[in-house]
């Protein structure tokens, strides 16, 4: 453990202020972000130009259920979807310089060469084929997979939302999502992803209640 | 899946929207508001007038069956008889134009990705005009900032900046795929730009007029973006 989770210049809270309020800032944008976006998806439930719509996709018309949508028409979803997006690119460029300036990364990003078989051992852990949890220090490998993860899936759908809100003028980016209708598919793709890792969140928050507490109060110095 | 199903959808969207904006609260709609307003001027600072969209190969051609036909009215309006295009607003030479009279200055042609704010793409080629040509024959006054595009598909109308109207890939077309517009994309001449959402495209032109002041449009004025390029 050469580059230690340890090694964080002083005690600090489990949950530092910043990174609470990134936190629950960010929960309600991805709330706000999903429920816009699905109501934007309810105008067109599919995936696929015009006459060529994608044969491996299984919901081709299968329209969101309103209750799950946000802006109540189009153009109230697009409102919201435009609107909370600056605030939710800005939260995770505040999210990122913090741990950056901070030196929370190196506790909470996932680095392959120290976490790797730790993520693995943690997986058969939670498979039930492994009796005993890895040792781990502030988090598991499993944990900082995910965090990691998600910030990635984050900055994909950034991306891939503004190669479909400019297909011209950012053509080049549109190209490499596979042109705008691919775009579409990476972002609801992306959405898929992040309501995975919420749901899996919620479940595992639940199982371990103090974090919550911690994600709240900051928790304790270590 | 048809397009009048799509469009009924849309026209159901906006009454939904006044009924909700009962409830919504002061703050909220004011916030939304700033926003919008916001975004219009970051889309206007991201647009590049010289910026091309990529042309399509031959290949890439939707069917024409499969590319949506939208108007407002219950039926695609007819062309009326003696059909001609006034040309008006702060221009030096006001003028109507007959469609022979357009398709005898320069024409162009151009295969592009169509985008409908729905979120549909679609692709065709379309033969026209450029709208810059038709500016510089009706030489514009100083004031201009805004050009206006008015049908007689019901009063359906949609204005646009002048700098997305002058934009190379921003046509009067009077061609699809190679053959006149049919009634149900616009006959006999629409606005076909590669830079705006559908919407934004006028069909069944009867009017462009070159205006100082921005006059909304159809959607725009029932809360869809105003400046709506891509």
């Amino acid at each position: 453990m050469a580059a230690s989770a340890e090694s964080l210049p002083h005690p600090r809270r489990q949950q530092p202020l910043p990174i609470r309020i990134v936190h629950w800032c960010n929960a309600l944008f991805i709330v706000l972000m999903a429920g816009s976006g699905l109501q934007i998806l309810i105008a067109y439930p599919y995936l696929g130009p015009r006459g060529a719509l994608y044969g491996w996709y299984p919901l081709q018309g299968v329209a969101p259920p309103q209750w799950l949508t946000v802006g109540g028409w189009l153009a109230g979803g697009r409102h919201w979807h435009f609107a909370i997006a600056w605030f939710f690119v800005i939260n995770g460029l505040i999210y990122l310089a913090y741990l950056a300036g901070s030196g929370e990364w190196r506790r909470r990003i996932f680095n392959p060469g120290r976490d790797a078989r730790a993520a693995a051992a943690q997986f058969l852990y939670y498979a039930r084929i492994r009796r005993r949890p890895p040792p781990h220090d502030f988090y598991n490998g499993l944990q900082r997979l995910a965090y990691t993860s998600i910030v990635v899936i984050g900055a994909a759908m950034v991306l891939s939302g503004l190669a479909i809100y400019k297909p011209v003028q950012f053509h080049v980016l549109t190209r490499l999502f596979g042109g705008y209708d691919g775009a579409r598919v990476v972002h609801l793709a992306g959405l898929a992803m992040i309501a995975l890792f919420v749901a899996t969140h919620l479940v595992l928050v639940a199982l371990h209640p103090k974090e919550i507490v911690a994600m709240v109060t900051g928790g304790k110095r270590e | 899946m048809n397009s009048r199903i799509s469009r009924r959808r849309f026209v159901t969207g906006a009454a939904a929207a006044s009924l909700l904006a009962g409830c919504d609260s002061r703050p909220i709609t004011s916030f939304l508001r700033a926003m919008k307003d916001w975004n219009a001027g970051f889309e206007a600072a991201l647009f590049s007038p010289s910026r091309l969209a990529p042309e399509l190969p031959e290949s890439a051609t939707t069917p024409e069956d499969d590319f949506p036909e939208y108007y407002i009215s219950d039926e695609a309006p007819d062309v009326p008889p003696n059909w001609f295009l006034t040309v008006g607003g702060l221009v030096e030479r006001p003028r109507r134009f007959m469609l022979a009279e357009l398709q005898a200055m320069t024409q162009t042609s151009m295969r592009v990705r169509h985008h409908c704010v729905e979120g549909w793409s679609a692709v065709a080629s379309w033969q026209g005009l450029r709208v810059s040509d038709l500016a510089r024959a009706a030489g514009l006054k100083q004031d201009v900032r805004y050009v206006e595009f008015r049908s007689f598909d019901s009063g359906y109308w949609s204005c646009w900046d002048l700098a997305s109207a002058m934009h190379p890939q921003t046509l009067l077309a009077w061609g699809m795929n190679g053959h006149p517009l049919t009634s149900g994309h616009g006959a006999p001449l629409r606005v076909y730009s590669a830079v705006k959402l559908g919407y934004k495209m006028c069909k069944y032109l009867a009017e462009v007029n070159f205006l100082a002041l921005d006059s909304g449009g159809y959607w725009e004025n029932q809360g869809y973006d105003w400046f709506a390029g891509v």
